[in-house]
Parts: structure tokens; C-alpha cells; sequence
């Protein structure tokens, strides 16, 4: 019925108090959490790093601005609006494409001019915000995923998400929406999360509601095809987050366009524990790791290096 | 220091200071741990009757108890109306004097004291002692009485075991012949014992002293003191009876009289008289530690909740049952893992049950939040901005109280109508909450973490209300401090949760 916490510890599984403690606590100083909770500021922030992530169209700050949203979406047939201080996911409306007065969402719904009205409203209201606090609506690109993940993933956007400790990319996982998931990456909400190997970008391992499964549950694909593409820029491009906003334990989500190639989606400053079921590995071996290094001064390529070789 | 040790000596420091403060107010101010404690409150009444001399003026005076080991004196009153009445030291003993210029026929005074036992408390000692005035006596008697303390003294070793041994010697069923004379000549009444075996055991240069002593045996009506008397050995005074001798446990024994000094005098009255009664109330130990300590003037009380007024108090009662909700909360969520929706919503809950009581309590939650996820809904198509549709929950929440307290009136329901406690903006912001979990993760995350704030509140709730709890917050409040440590601790646990051992299963092979 439940595992043996010494086991669980011998696996070197992080738990969630362990984490907060020991990892976020520690690692994470607390001036730069807007850095990372507010998506705004890290997109502003990536691109005076020149990092890339998917293209600013626009946001809303004021009720008053939200009859004008139309102008951020002029040219666009699809676009994401989400709020820049959402956690977990919540707010996030994708649009996949127009047709005539008529928003279609992933899932074939349609919404029209006042559902977006509404959700832009709701967002600014602070609805999806931690706290509660009022909030900014940011209008984004669709991001039109590489076809690598056709029949991996079932209307949604597959994103990888990277585990960096100290600037070494340490974890990694990718996650598939599924019908269950109502297109959303969220592995509570039903996603699959399949363990990406950080030597080779290959999937290792998958999930769903923390599950071992093999093949993708809409597509009957089988998970264990699955080979990330860009995987050396991938690592290269989470490295940086790091460097970036001081995180020493941080996610960094990255999604693949068909043209741009890997782009930071956001960055997380507590990524949750199922990744450690998606890649069947204990989060904490790879941590001790790192931690036992006497020069920690290394380079970006250098941490890329070592996580290639050692991970 | 690293931070987890400072953490660590942090908490047990609290948690030590918690300890000792009630540790001492257990064993010092004697207050009780459990609620059903109780305590008696003995009170000694002295009732002095006298019959007027006429056109003479009344002066009376008696003397009055102090402190003794063991024994406090909490209240002391005299309800005599119409006499003027005075407290004087006269030769190191309390007297308590009543005056009137004119009386008329029998009078009666009432002098009454409330005392309570306290094993650890010692009065300050009083070290004089009675050397009664030698009587004149045949020399017959006092050849007898040479010669019976003479053969006692060979068998004693001390002033304990000589008193003892004398005492003895006259409640023997055969006496010596000396001692029948005596008893027969000067052995009378009690107090003529008390006084010749005072007078006999002066004559072997004890210190000894007189005693007048109620026992502490309820329901005592118009008895006299006991004549009794103690002995002086080794830095202390043993109290013995004049027939059963050593009293090895006095705690029964209240001495309202020490010395040779009259217990009563009366100046211009006849026919004086003191008789005294003992009852026993029984109070809860609280109040008895509480009214001890009024005299005791401990700073600890002086600080403490029982200062404020009535209603405060009650209002504190609640207050401080908050940080054991926050404890439960604290337990369920680092060391179990229950997920609940907000922090402390399930603490807010579980006082709305303390005002609604339970049951009715997760009914009307059930109720009042599934209405209102549905009026909800509806509220969502009318496109509101956010502020204004919270407050259109909030209105509707109201409704559905008003709606529910009207519905168990009429059916005779009586608790229900209690619902209109429940803090309404807390259950609006649940409302609006949980729809948006509903939404966003589906009806299984609104269950889960509807759920769990329940069970959180409804545990919650039982250690709240749970009475030894309850009483032991308020009249402890330092163990708060423990509280403060035990969270400070749990803060600092970075160990699995139990529901991770689930969670993470599938990886131990």
C-alpha cells in the first residue's frame, strides 16, 4: 500500500518538504521570485539575453484597455493570452485559429468576442493570480510546434521541461497533453510525462496520473519513440535561464517551433516531483551530485558538459 | 550555529518554558490540569454570643487564625452590622475587637473565614512558646508527679518520645497510681489535661505551647476549639492530641488559636461564649488556585487572561484554540499531505462548526457551497467583472443562509438557524474557488481539495473543541509557546510525506 520512506530515500527521491526546505528555500532567493512568477518580466528579461522565447504581441494592464485587444492580434491567426502571474497553468487561453467572428480553442470550441473579453477581465481582475492580486494579461504567438511531436501529443502544445541545479541541467521530462488534460501540459491534470535521458534527449520512461504507461493514450503512439529534437540547444538554452535569473533550483519550460526552435516558455521557481516518477530516477543522486563538486565555478559549457556525461 | 540547530535549541527552549510555567502553576498555584478537578474550601465560622450588662459599653475581643503550613487562609469576614470592629496585634497574636456603646438582650457575632489546603505552602514560623503559671499544688502530688516524670524520662530519649510516653501514661486503662492520682485531681475537663500536661512537661524544661484546633470535618455545628498543644524539637513544633498523642499528619488540623492568651474577651457583657462550625464547599480547583492567589499577588497571575473581563475572556477562550487549528493544519499538510483549497480556510471552517456544531455544520457547508457553485455557473454566462461577481456570491450566500435558518425553523430544526455564524465572505471566496478549480482542473480537483479542507477542518475541529484541549489552552495559555515550538519544529521537517509513500510506490521495486 505505501513505500518504505527508507527506500524512497535510499532511490534519493525528493519529497515536497524536502524540497521546500532544502532546495527552494535555500537556493532560490526570494527578490528574484518575480523574475520568474511573473511572465512578463521574464520575457522582458530573456530577450535582453538574448534568449528566445515566443513572440510579445502585446498585454492589458487597465479594464479599460480590453475592447482594444483586437489590436494585438490584428495579424495572428492563432495566439495565447495568459496572465503574467498565473501558477500551475490556470489562465491560459490558446487560440488555434479565426474563422470569421469565431475563436477556436484546441479542442474545437469556439468562444466568441466577449468570452475573450471576459477571460482578459478575469485575468486583470487577478483571478489566476497567487494572491489574488491584480494582474496583466499578456498576449503571446502560437507557437507552431515541430512535427516531431506529431502523434505525441493530442491538442495541445508539448513542452520540455528542464530541471536546472546550480546551472546543470539535471532533469528532464516532456509533457504531452491528452484529451484527459483538455490540451494542458499539467501532469495532475491528466497530461503525459515521458523522462527524457539528458545524454541523448530520448525518452526513457513514461506516465500518466503517476502510472507507469507505453504508448500515448489518444494516439496509441508508442512513448518510447519519442527523441527530442534540438537537444544540445535545449540544454544549452536552460543552462542560461540560470544565469539568467540566479535560480539555483529552478524548471524551465521550453517549447519547439517549427521555425525558431527551442523557446523559453516560462520558468518555474518550484517545479513540482512527478518528474522524478516520469524519468523513474530520484531527483536527489543527481543533486548530491552536483553538490559534491569542489569547483562549481564552471562555465556554461563546461555544466552542460559534465551533466551530459554524468547524467 | 547552523540554522537547523539554532532552530532545534529554538523550539525546545519554548517548549521547555511552556512546560515549566505549568509546571509551576501546577504545583506552586496548585492549578488543576483537568476541568473536573475540584477543590474544598473549608469554611470555619466562629459564632460569639453574649447577653448585654446594662448601660455598660461592649468590648470584645477574640483571637483570630493566621496562615499555617499547608493551610491558607483566603477570605477572612466578620458580619457583625452594627459593631465597630477593629483588628489589633496584641503580643505577637491577631485579635479581631467588636464594640458597641449600647446593647440590648443576647447578641450574636459571626466571624468567618475561608480556607483552603495547600500541601506546599509554609507559613512563617513563630517561635514563642507558653510557660503556663505554676499552680499550687499538695506536696503529695507533686511527690507523685516527680516521680512519674523521673520514670518517663529514664524510658524517653527526647521531648518527642517523652510527651509521648506521658500521654500514654494517662489514657492506660490501669495508670500508675501517680497517674490516677493526678488524672483523678486535675484532669477534669480537656483543656485541665491539656493544661496539666503542659504544666508537667514545663516542669521537665520543654518548650511547649498551647493550642486551640477545630478538625476540618464537614458539617461541625457549635463545637469548641480543641484543646491540644505541641512540642518544640529540633527547629520545628510537633502538634500533639492529649489523648492519642503525636498528630504525624496535621493537614486535618486547623489551628485557629496558639499561646496562652484568652480566646475571647468580653468587657462589660455576661454570659460570653464562642462556639464554632466547619463546612465544606466544593469548588472547581481553578477558582479555589485563582482566589488563593489574590493573596498570594503571583506575578505570573497577575498577567494572566483571568484579569480580563467576562466577555473577553470568552472571546479568548476561542481565540487561543486558533493555534492548535493552525498546528492541525500544519500536521496534515507537511507531515500527511492532504491538499486543501488555501491555507487556513479549513481553521476558518472548523470555527464556523464550533458555532453551528458539526454535523449540521459539514451539511450547511455542502449545501450552502453546492448552491452556490451553481449560481455560480449561471453568474459566469452573465459576463460580470470579478469584483462584482463575488459580491453577487456573497449575496446569494446570504440568501441561501437566510434561506436554510428560515427552512430548519420551520421544520423545527433549531441548529440550523446557528448557520447565519458561518463567516459568509469565506464561504463566497470558497465558492468562487472552487468553480475556478472546476474549470480549470475538473470536478476530481474540487472534490480532492474540497475534501481535504474538510477532513483538515473537521480534525480541526475535534482538537478545538476537544475539552481537556480547550480548558488546558486557557488556563495554560504558555502552552502556546509549545505550540509556537512543536510548528517551528515541523517547519524544519524535510522528511517524506505520507502521501508521497503513495505517491512515489511505483518507483520502489
Amino acid at each position: 500500500m505505501l513505500a518504505n520512506p527508507f527506500k524512497l530515500k535510499k532511490l534519493g527521491i525528493l519529497g515536497m518538504n524536502n524540497r521546500n526546505i532544502n532546495y527552494i528555500g535555500k537556493h532560490n532567493d526570494r527578490k528574484n521570485f518575480p523574475l520568474v512568477d511573473n511572465k512578463l518580466k521574464t520575457k522582458k528579461l530573456a530577450q535582453e539575453h538574448n534568449i528566445s522565447v515566443p513572440e510579445l504581441l502585446g498585454y492589458i494592464q487597465y479594464q479599460v484597455e480590453i475592447n482594444h485587444f483586437e489590436d494585438y492580434i490584428k495579424n495572428q491567426d492563432g495566439f495565447v493570452i495568459k496572465p503574467a502571474q498565473g501558477s500551475g497553468g490556470k489562465g491560459i487561453l490558446v487560440i488555434v485559429k479565426r474563422v470569421n467572428d469565431k475563436f477556436i480553442k484546441p479542442s474545437g470550441e469556439e468562444l466568441n468576442y466577449t468570452d475573450i473579453k471576459r477571460h482578459i477581465s478575469n485575468i486583470l481582475s487577478g483571478l489566476y493570480s497567487l494572491g489574488g492580486r491584480n494582474d496583466v494579461a499578456v498576449f503571446e504567438k502560437l507557437v507552431d510546434f515541430d512535427n516531431a511531436f506529431d502523434g505525441f501529443s493530442y491538442e495541445g502544445v508539448p513542452d520540455v521541461r528542464v530541471i536546472v541545479y546550480q546551472g546543470f541541467p539535471t532533469l528532464s521530462m516532456m509533457r504531452l497533453s491528452t484529451s484527459n488534460s483538455d490540451g494542458k501540459a499539467n501532469l495532475h491534470q491528466g497530461a503525459v510525462g515521458v523522462g527524457i535521458d539528458i545524454k541523448t534527449g530520448k525518452a526513457l520512461n513514461a506516465v500518466q496520473f503517476g502510472k507507469p504507461i507505453t504508448t500515448h493514450p489518444d494516439t496509441n503512439r508508442n512513448l518510447k519513440e519519442l527523441v527530442v529534437p534540438y537537444w544540445d540547444e535545449i540544454l544549452h538554452l536552460s543552462a542560461r535561464c540560470y544565469e539568467m535569473t540566479n535560480m539555483g533550483y529552478l524548471g524551465a519550460d521550453i517549447v519547439i517551433d517549427k521555425i525558431r526552435g527551442p523557446l523559453v516558455l516560462e520558468l518555474n521557481a518550484r517545479p513540482g516531483l512527478a518528474i522524478q516518477i516520469a524519468n523513474d530516477i530520484g531527483a536527489l543522486k543527481k543533486f548530491n551530485l552536483i553538490d559534491e563538486l569542489k569547483d562549481k565555478n564552471k562555465s556554461l559549457e563546461e555544466k552542460v558538459a559534465f551533466a551530459k556525461e554524468h547524467f | 550555529m547552523t540554522s537547523k540547530n539554532q532552530i532545534l535549541l529554538f523550539s525546545i527552549v519554548l517548549i521547555l518554558t511552556s512546560i515549566l510555567l505549568m509546571t509551576y502553576k501546577v504545583k506552586v498555584l496548585n492549578f488543576p490540569l483537568f476541568q473536573e478537578e475540584t477543590t474544598n474550601i473549608w469554611n470555619v465560622e466562629a459564632k460569639i454570643s453574649f447577653d448585654s450588662k446594662k448601660n455598660q459599653s461592649a468590648l470584645i475581643s477574640m483571637a483570630l487564625p493566621t496562615n499555617q503550613n499547608g493551610l491558607i487562609i483566603i477570605n477572612e469576614e466578620s458580619s457583625s452590622a452594627d459593631y465597630g470592629f477593629t483588628k489589633r496585634e496584641l503580643e505577637g497574636v491577631n485579635r479581631g475587637v467588636w464594640s458597641k456603646r449600647e446593647i440590648e438582650g443576647n447578641q450574636v457575632i459571626y466571624y468567618s473565614i475561608d480556607l483552603i489546603k495547600d500541601k506546599y505552602y509554609k507559613a512563617s514560623k513563630e517561635e514563642e512558646y507558653t510557660n503556663l503559671e505554676p499552680i499550687e499544688v499538695p506536696s503529695v502530688i507533686v511527690q507523685a508527679a516527680e516521680s512519674l516524670l523521673h520514670k518517663i524520662y529514664d524510658k524517653s530519649s527526647d521531648s518527642l518520645t517523652f510527651t509521648s510516653l506521658l500521654i500514654k501514661e494517662f489514657t492506660l486503662s490501669e495508670p500508675s497510681q501517680a497517674a490516677k492520682m493526678i488524672k483523678n485531681n486535675y484532669m477534669n475537663s480537656k483543656k485541665e489535661k491539656r493544661d496539666t500536661l503542659v504544666q508537667l512537661l514545663n516542669k521537665m524544661k520543654y518548650q511547649v505551647r498551647t493550642i486551640g484546633a477545630l478538625s476540618l470535618e464537614d458539617k461541625q455545628r457549635n463545637i469548641e476549639l480543641t484543646p491540644m498543644f505541641e512540642v518544640f524539637h529540633k527547629d520545628s513544633w510537633y502538634l500533639f492530641d492529649i489523648d492519642k498523642g503525636l498528630i504525624e499528619n496535621n493537614s486535618n488540623i486547623f489551628i485557629w488559636q496558639r499561646g496562652s492568651q484568652y480566646l475571647l474577651e468580653a468587657e462589660g457583657v455576661k454570659n460570653s461564649d464562642v462556639k464554632f462550625s466547619v463546612t465544606k464547599n466544593i469548588v472547581p480547583a481553578r477558582n479555589a488556585a485563582l482566589s488563593k492567589d489574590l493573596k498570594n499577588q503571583s506575578t505570573i497571575l497577575d498577567f494572566s487572561l483571568f484579569t480580563l473581563p467576562n466577555e473577553s475572556q470568552n472571546t479568548f477562550k476561542l481565540l487561543l484554540l486558533v493555534p492548535l487549528g493552525a498546528l492541525v493544519v500544519v500536521i496534515m499538510r507537511v507531515i500527511i499531505g492532504l491538499k486543501t483549497s488555501g491555507t487556513f480556510m479549513p481553521i476558518l471552517l472548523s470555527m464556523a462548526f464550533i458555532e453551528t456544531s458539526l454535523l449540521p455544520g459539514i451539511m450547511m457547508f455542502i449545501l450552502v457551497v453546492t448552491m452556490g457553485l451553481i449560481v455560480r455557473s449561471y453568474l459566469s454566462h452573465l459576463n460580470l467583472l470579478l469584483v462584482a461577481r463575488i459580491s453577487s456570491v456573497l449575496i446569494v450566500v446570504v440568501g441561501i443562509m437566510a434561506f436554510v435558518a428560515i427552512l430548519s425553523q420551520k421544520l423545527e430544526l433549531q441548529y440550523a438557524t446557528s448557520i447565519t455564524f458561518f463567516p459568509i465572505i469565506i464561504l463566497a471566496w470558497t465558492i468562487e474557488r472552487m468553480s475556478i478549480i472546476w474549470e480549470e482542473d475538473g470536478p476530481r480537483e474540487v472534490f480532492l481539495q474540497g475534501g481535504g479542507s474538510l477532513i483538515v477542518a473537521i480534525i480541526a475541529y475535534f482538537a478545538m473543541t476537544n475539552p481537556i484541549l480547550s480548558f488546558i489552552t486557557f488556563n495554560f495559555p504558555e502552552v502556546l509557546l509549545a505550540v509556537l515550538g512543536l510548528i517551528i519544529l515541523l517547519g524544519r521537517y524535510s522528511g517524506y510525506r505520507l502521501s508521497e509513500l503513495y505517491r512515489f510506490k511505483s518507483m520502489v521495486k
